[in-house]
């Protein structure tokens, strides 16, 4: 059992927590993820891991809650404990030694990119950070992004904060900038905006990665749920990635794949808000 | 009550098993209920006198774990079940799993006298009867010996790692036994059905036994990723450790369109159903998709397991497609029998070239091509070679992948010092000894994907090893 020893409500969607897990803390690095289990018959999910400290033998995790598992997961309080949480999976980042770095969070996307910005960081990069949310309420990690990047822009689609339109409205004008190279785009969000943001900077012929979302189960390359078509290869994302060049996905097929249970899932979700109500009436 | 010696003469002669009863085909794929009911004990003890007590036991040669076959055998026959589960136990630590699913037809009961003349002594089904007659009166776990103050870790949890573990532990070692799921058993667990091993009732209590030996279950561990082999060594202080990681890699067949949404690879198939319950969605949360018609690639145990858990999930026509004969079908013969029974559909000698996608993504069917044998390949199995011009659609809209499992890279890629074989799979002598001093490793990671019998013996074999390793030092 691992216990939730922080709880911190980001928003009105997000929350963060830090979770006991002093094995997987000892080895976490960015670009990692874990994947926990609420309770016995829950669905293993992958979450980012968001930050970590070896000294306290915890993991931070930063959700969105979209569907059963989130949201269940979200209504557990400090103290509470998870059956599951089994990591760090995936490859670490590869951090590139010198230069300058434009990352690209979008809504929950600025939870994984947080620790890669902040790697960046600590390596002694320059990072202008990028990021983006519906509206102004949803838009979190906002000091936390500013204390490790050399820029920060904000932008939400509504124009309740920073600039009224989408990220890559913002990334436009740095990739114009002949007098300022790029090394390095990282890009994370949902799949339609990183796909965006893959075909903004293909012409500029700029390295761009995207951290990958699609649907996992073991996370250790046993099943398969997770391949992507990656430069015309299938790839599993909990083992090859889940970083990838962002040019050579085929975000179609991503996309088409990620929405398989979609019927299922809000079967799932209905059955949990209602016997929350019902839990609540007694 | 004791036979009669004339009864016994007759038991002697005949030249069929006792049938085991079992679920109606009808009703069974409408559960997810075990098939077989195994023995009571009557006829337990009937079938056991068709043993002919043989002065030198063919059988036996045939058992990957040297269990006494004669030996239990004659404790059936005179109705001692709680010795004959002892005599069992001594070679074999989970008997309850190998009396179900070891391939019998091909290793001890194809060495049988009796199936010279007739059906051999149904040895699986009476190891399975003392099995479950000793998990109904609730097992005895043996006295612990003295510890020898040695640290083994075992990794993974399948049948290789429980038996190396389970004997490690009788001979006074500190077994830790990591695994990266959060349960345990392996294939046993997410590959092998319900209705065909009970997970709660029959493996689970397998698994409380190993534990009762005094082996420490850690759940949630991926060795290579939350702790490395060579960690284990220089900072967890293990003197030893056996590698049971299994072959879990699934392999695609390579053609277009495997990736829409609607092919599964069985690996995923199986063990949303088996591990994570799909088939009790949404009591369970993680899901299924399933369409009408369902095409299983393969012809092994784990196309059969995958056939019949698409039946029991609804599917109205299940299609087993295999490019090979029936004669080259590697699955157990009562698998094969019960996915007839339960009205599978098998087209041999047919070849999958393409999946084909509806406007949405999803299969719609699958293109395939029919096959006639050559000349045998590096197997030694005839080589199916394309009929020209036979391409013909069947009309599916899910397909699963099974045509085997390589082992996973993941431990291979972080431990230093480990010699590999030529498809990914750890060499190791006959002992289990690896290239690396201290590690040993056995089960389908070293011999690439085979059976549960195979891999229990060959984590005894180990365990045997590492005991004389760890006196060593
Ligand atoms: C490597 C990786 C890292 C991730 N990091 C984060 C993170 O830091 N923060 C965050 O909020 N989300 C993250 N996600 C996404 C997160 O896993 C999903 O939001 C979560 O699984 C949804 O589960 P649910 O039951 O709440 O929603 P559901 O209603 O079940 O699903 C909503 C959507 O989430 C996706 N999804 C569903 N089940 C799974 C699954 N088992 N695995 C992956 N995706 C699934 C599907 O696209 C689905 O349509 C990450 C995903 C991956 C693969
Ligand atoms: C669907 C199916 C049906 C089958 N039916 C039969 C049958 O009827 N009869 C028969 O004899 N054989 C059958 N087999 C084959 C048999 O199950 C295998 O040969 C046997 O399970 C191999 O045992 P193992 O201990 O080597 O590995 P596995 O059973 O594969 O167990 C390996 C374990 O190690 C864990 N692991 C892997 N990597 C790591 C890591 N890095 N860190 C920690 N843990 C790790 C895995 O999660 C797993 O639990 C079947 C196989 C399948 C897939
Ligand atoms: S363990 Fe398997 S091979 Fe050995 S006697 Fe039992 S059923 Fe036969
Ligand atoms: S070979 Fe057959 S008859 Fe002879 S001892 Fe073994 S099981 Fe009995
Ligand atoms: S999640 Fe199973 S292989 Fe990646």
């Amino acid at each position: 059992m691992f216990k939730i020893v922080t709880k911190r409500v980001l928003s009105a969607v997000n929350k963060l927590m830090e979770i006991e897990a002093p094995l997987v803390a000892r080895k976490a690095r960015p670009g990692q993820f874990i994947i926990l289990r609420v309770r016995e018959n829950g669905e293993r999910i992958p979450l980012t891991v968001a930050d970590s400290s070896k000294e306290r033998g915890t993991i931070t995790i930063i959700f969105q809650e979209i569907g059963k598992t989130t949201k269940e997961l979200g209504s557990l309080q400090e103290g509470d404990y998870l059956s599951d949480f089994v990591g760090p999976l995936g490859r670490p980042m590869e951090l590139p030694s010198s230069g300058r770095v434009v990352a690209v969070g979008g809504g929950v996307g600025i939870a994984p990119i947080y620790p890669k910005v902040k790697a960046f960081y600590d390596a002694g990069l320059e990072v202008i950070s990028i990021i983006g949310a519906r509206t102004a309420d949803l838009l979190i990690l906002e000091d936390e992004m500013r204390a490790v990047s050399s820029e920060l822009h904000i932008c939400t689609d509504d124009g309740t904060k920073g600039h009224h339109g989408f990220v890559s409205d913002l990334l436009q004008p740095l990739l114009d900038d002949t007098s300022k190279k790029i090394d390095e785009i990282i890009a994370v969000g949902p799949l339609p905006m990183m796909r965006v943001v893959a075909e903004q900077t293909r012409p500029y012929g700029v390295k761009t990665l995207v951290s990958l979302n699609p649907i996992m189960v073991d996370g250790t390359g046993m099943c398969g749920c997770c391949r992507v078509t990656v430069g015309g290869e299938t790839k599993f994302s909990c083992v090859d990635g889940p970083v990838f060049d962002a040019h050579q996905v085929d975000f179609a097929e991503l996309t088409r794949r990620s929405r398989t249970y979609l019927d299922k899932e809000k079967i799932a979700l209905e059955k949990f808000e209602h016997e929350c109500r019902c839990g609540g009436e007694k | 009550m004791p036979l009669e010696a004339e009864q016994v003469k007759l038991l002697r002669k005949m030249k069929e098993k006792h049938p085991m009863p079992e679920q109606d085909h009808a009703e069974r794929i409408k559960n997810f209920n075990e098939v077989p009911f195994g023995y009571d004990a009557e006829t337990a003890v009937k079938e056991a006198m068709r043993c002919l007590q043989c002065k030198d036991p063919a059988c036996v040669e045939g058992c990957p774990v040297e269990v006494d076959i004669p030996a239990f055998i004659k404790l059936i026959q005179e109705e001692r079940f709680a010795e004959g589960i002892k005599k069992l136990k001594e070679k074999n630590n989970l008997p309850a799993v190998c009396g179900r699913v070891c391939p019998q037809e091909s290793q001890c009961e194809s060495f049988c006298l009796r199936g010279k003349k007739g059906q051999p002594v149904a040895i699986g089904r009476l190891e399975r009867f003392l099995a479950d007659y000793e998990l109904a009166k609730g097992v005895e776990t043996p006295a612990g010996p003295d510890r020898t103050g040695r640290r083994v870790a075992i990794v993974g949890s399948g049948p290789a790692g429980l038996t190396a573990a389970g004997d490690l532990a009788r001979m006074g070692h500190e077994v830790v036994l990591f695994e990266a799921f959060h349960s345990t058993g392996g294939v046993l667990r997410y590959g092998i059905p319900e209705f065909r091993l009970p997970k709660e009732k029959i493996l689970q209590r397998e698994v409380d036994y190993i534990a009762g030996l005094g082996v420490d279950f850690r759940k949630n561990v991926v060795i290579g990723k939350t702790i490395t082999v060579d960690e284990l060594f220089d900072e967890e202080g293990f003197d030893a450790v056996f590698i049971g990681t299994g072959a879990g890699l699934p392999q695609f067949l390579g053609i277009p369109g495997e990736n829409l949404n609607g092919v599964y690879s069985a690996n995923e198939f199986l063990t949303r159903v088996n591990l994570m319950k799909a088939y009790l969605f949404p009591e369970w949360d993680t899901p299924i998709k399933l369409a009408k018609k369902v095409a299983v690639v393969g012809a092994g145990n784990v196309a059969m397991d995958s056939a019949r858990t698409a039946l029991r999930l609804g599917a109205e026509e299940v299609h087993i497609v295999y490019r090979r004969s029936d004669k080259e079908m590697p699955a157990r013969a009562e698998e094969i029998e019960h996915a007839k029974e339960e009205g599978v559909i098998f087209n041999l000698l047919t070849n999958p070239i393409e999946i084909i996608s509806d406007e949405n993504g999803w299969v719609k069917g699958m293109e395939c091509m029919k096959m006639e044998l050559g000349e045998p390949d590096d197997s030694g199995r005839a080589r199916p070679v394309p009929i020209k011009g036979s391409e013909f659609i069947f009309d599916v809209g899910t397909v699963v992948i099974a045509i085997g499992n390589s082992p996973n890279p993941l431990i291979p890629q972080t431990t230093s010092g480990l010699e590999l074989g030529r498809k990914g799979t750890i060499k190791a002598d006959d002992n289990g000894a690896t290239s690396r001093r201290g590690v040993y490793a056995g089960g389908d990671i070293v011999t690439g994907a085979a059976t549960v019998i195979l891999a229990m013996g060959a984590g005894k074999t180990a365990a045997r090893a590492i005991d004389r390793y760890l006196k060593s030092l």
